[in-house]
């Protein structure tokens, strides 16, 4: 089982009918991925449920379970109306990350198939363990002004990375690696190599931060070579934690959203 | 080859093998040792807005051409000044984003977009005016009255702290000062009854360091300036929306002081005022009041006394201290001031002035009050605003943005006080039926208020007797600073959307071009591999010029 978060038995069952089932009705709105809906449920379980209740159906005549949402007929609509409110109505405006959004969205549309209760997070606290021991991370990574700037900064990772592509890029998943965040290697006309990790590319210049820690900028026309490497640098954590350490480590990383 | 540009090459040198250097307060207190760099918002403690560079020059202005454009994403006033540091571009828009940039391409390596509170109300746009540096850190004041530090290799901010309480009016809009290992700022919110102070930041923590608050309250010294007992000293404005400076000699920094509130009824607040429309040194450590100099007790017009403190040292043969601070303030009067006592030194208006007969001997005001509906100048936008005026070493001339002619009429207003509400206490209008009732802040396309709004002129004043070496007349009044050069060019623009090239000395216009946009900010000159760049902001975008190749 891949999935980051630990759930009952009744819960894994329910969620595997998720994808099998409930998908097929959402098929234009794409698919909700396993760890989003289950960080969407606690989400759900801290913000949503003293208005709705656990089974989504405590307010009278709106019964999150039917699936019918007359304001919000795509997803993007349903995020709107969860972040901004309903004018009007008790449903006020929340400021949500992006990633807490999609987790939001992804349980609501499954939420008939998933008990609320059976959906617990990893210990964040022993995930930020991981993250400074076992797991290497802050090797690497850098969070508030902690840690090397080779790999991007996770300060913000919990706002802006779903729940379900951090799980993603722990596991090595092809396509993880968004692609501008690629290893570059750039040499000049000097025979200087530059390595790096792209942060900015056109059709002229590309931007990167150098194994020195220090931003540069290249004129293409100037390099005698310029490759952009496929294979992330990242660890496979697949075959380095449990995944009981990965639904930590999960966690913990989905507590990094920022400073805004 | 010039003499800077031969000290430039193995500056160059050094830069392109210490790329992101770090910023330290040496670096910052010598910053015109390193012209290639902008490093504060006004270029360097002194606050002259004036560099070393000098390859472009009145022989070669005209071969300026475009190099390239940053089109910012924000619809808002473009009043930030950008940073440039060995190489690289700081550059704060509307309202609280961050851009670092390739300064030669113009290509963005990494954006930070703060989204700050709901809650913010500023009084007059939701503008950010630029960051300070030092280290590998920049700051930024926020619309909703926080201070983060952010890295300047991820762009990714360090910690936040909350300097003060957005939903009762406080804002700040002005680019933060490094005084040694502080960050300085101070709050804006003089339309809504604030009381305004000015506070260092720990740059490691941003733990405070110290705080001064620019109304004294009760048992503390100028408290009885506030009279009649009452609490108008509790919410009386007095904010702080642009930076200071810095004398390290002195250790003494200097900022200028926002109008009291409401603004136009002073029978609110019976009294001085102080320290409203005034200039503060505080030492630098403790941020302890030195001294002061009031501009315009008791105002009356909104008359801020928010403009950059020009620090210049002159010969003193003519003045009894050499250390001088160079003021064109809204109210319509130029002072020289001596900047190590607040003396007052001289003062003479360097526009229409009828609030004022003149100054007395230390530079109060001879207040003339204008009859009831009858026209006051300058009008509330002021002689000058907040627009980065300049200070050249070379001429010894003092280079203020101007609005000309401009009146309103007063009509004072009983407001009441409501936290977070706008205390305005009036409303001026122009004197000609059917005008606009406040200077807008925004110009389009058309001009349809000059003769009612006044006009425009860049005014190099001689600090040693007060009077105007030359006048460049605009058509249309403007909201651009001024830059000086180390080669007699003064650079500067307006809303009518020209950046200008005047010479220094003359005031003859060398070179203009025509950006589209209202140029709401002060230009800065920097320089990579030996060759020197000048930027404007105009419209929605930075607009960066440099000599044909």
């Amino acid at each position: 089982m891949n999935s980051l978060f630990r759930l009952s038995v009744t819960g894994v069952v329910l969620i595997f009918a998720v994808a099998s089932s409930n998908l097929s009705a959402q098929e234009d709105e794409g698919r909700y991925e396993r760890t989003d809906i289950e960080y969407g449920a606690t989400v759900y379980a801290q913000y949503c449920v003293i208005c709705h209740g656990d089974n989504g159906d405590l307010l009278p005549q709106i019964n999150l379970r039917t699936g019918q949402f007359p304001n919000s007929p795509s997803d993007r609509d349903l995020g709107n109306n969860i972040r901004n409110g309903l004018p009007g109505t008790a449903m006020v405006p929340t400021e949500y990350t992006d990633s807490e959004i999609t987790a939001l969205v992804a349980y609501v549309r499954n939420i008939s198939s998933v008990p609320l209760g059976s959906i617990t997070l990893g210990d964040s606290v022993r995930g930020q363990v991981l993250y400074e021991g076992k797991g290497e991370c802050g090797s690497c990574h850098r969070v508030f002004g902690q840690g090397p700037r080779s790999a991007p900064e996770l300060s913000n990772i919990g706002a802006i990375r779903s729940a379900a592509q951090i799980e993603r890029s722990l596991l090595g998943a092809e396509g993880s690696l968004i692609p501008i965040n690629r290893p570059v290697r750039a040499v000049m006309q000097d025979g200087t190599v530059i390595n790096g990790r792209r942060l900015n590319e056109d059709t002229f210049t590309v931007q990167l931060i150098d194994d020195q820690e220090r931003l540069v900028s290249l004129e293409k026309s100037r390099l005698i070579e310029y490759t952009i490497l496929t294979t992330s640098p990242m660890p496979v954590y697949e075959q380095i934690l449990t995944d009981e350490e990965r639904a930590d480590l999960l966690a913990y990383l989905l507590t990094l959203k920022g400073l805004n | 080859m010039s003499s800077i540009k031969a000290l430039l090459l193995p500056l160059l040198l050094f830069v392109v093998q210490n790329a992101q250097a770090q910023v330290s307060f040496e670096r910052i207190l010598n910053a015109t040792d390193e012209p290639h760099n902008w490093l504060t918002y006004s270029g360097n403690y002194s606050g002259n807005r004036h560099s070393e560079l000098d390859q472009i020059e009145p022989g070669n202005v005209n071969d300026l051409q475009l190099k390239w454009v940053f089109q910012a994403q924000s619809l808002e006033k473009f009043e930030a000044t950008p940073l440039v540091v060995d190489g690289i571009m700081y550059l704060t828009e509307a309202p609280n984003t961050v851009t670092a940039l390739d300064a030669k391409l113009g290509r963005v390596f990494w954006r930070y977009e703060y989204t700050p509170s709901y809650q913010s109300r500023p009084c007059c746009g939701r503008v950010n005016r630029g960051l300070a540096i030092l280290g590998e850190t920049l700051f930024m004041a926020t619309i909703d009255a926080q201070l983060i530090a952010i890295d300047i290799v991820t762009g990714q901010p360090i910690w936040k702290t909350a300097v003060a309480d957005p939903n009762t009016g406080y804002a700040m809009t002005l680019a933060p000062l490094i005084v040694k290992d502080t960050v300085v700022v101070g709050v804006a919110g003089g339309e809504y009854g604030v009381r305004g102070f000015i506070s260092a930041y720990e740059v490691d923590t941003g733990e405070e360091a110290w705080r001064f608050y620019t109304i004294p309250g009760p048992g503390e010294p100028g408290h009885e300036t506030w009279e009649g007992g009452g609490d108008a000293w509790a919410h009386g404005g007095a904010s702080v929306w642009l930076t200071g400076s810095y004398d390290p000699e002195l250790n003494l920094t200097y900022w200028g002081i926002g109008n009291p509130g409401p603004d136009w009824n002073p029978a609110q607040r019976p009294g001085d005022n102080l320290y409203s429309d005034s200039v503060v040194a505080l030492n630098a450590d403790t941020g302890e009041l030195e001294w002061y100099f009031q501009f315009t007790p008791n105002d009356d017009y909104d008359y801020d006394s928010v403009q950059i403190p020009v620090l210049v040292d002159l010969d003193t043969r003519v003045f009894s201290s050499g250390k001088l601070m160079l003021w064109g303030n809204r109210n319509g009067f130029f002072y020289v001031l001596d900047r190590t006592t607040g003396e007052f030194i001289r003062g003479n208006p360097f526009v229409r002035v009828n609030w004022a007969s003149g100054l007395d001997e230390s530079g109060r005001p001879i207040e003339t009050p204008q009859p009831a509906g009858a026209t006051t100048y300058p009008c509330v936008g002021g002689g000058t605003n907040w627009y980065s005026p300049s200070y050249s070493p070379d001429t010894e001339l003092f280079y203020v943005s101007a609005w000309e002619g401009c009146g309103h009429v007063f009509r004072p207003v009983e407001v009441e006080y409501l936290p977070g509400q706008r205390f305005l206490g009036g409303r001026p209008t122009y004197a000609n039926p059917g005008a606009p009732g406040l200077p807008s802040l925004f110009r389009g396309p058309i001009n349809n208020w000059t003769e009612t709004e006044g006009t425009g002129a860049v005014i190099a004043i001689d600090p040693r007797t007060g009077g105007e070496r030359w006048r460049f007349n605009m058509t249309d009044v403007t909201t651009s600073g001024i830059l000086t050069t180390a080669s007699n060019i003064v650079f500067t623009g307006g809303r009518e959307g020209y950046f200008y090239a005047l010479h220094a000395e003359t005031g003859d216009l060398l070179w203009r071009t025509s950006l589209g946009g209202m140029i709401a900010s002060g230009p800065i000159t920097y320089a990579i591999d030996g060759k020197q760049y000048v930027t404007a902001t105009s419209g929605n975008g930075l607009f960066v010029f440099g000599l044909r190749e």
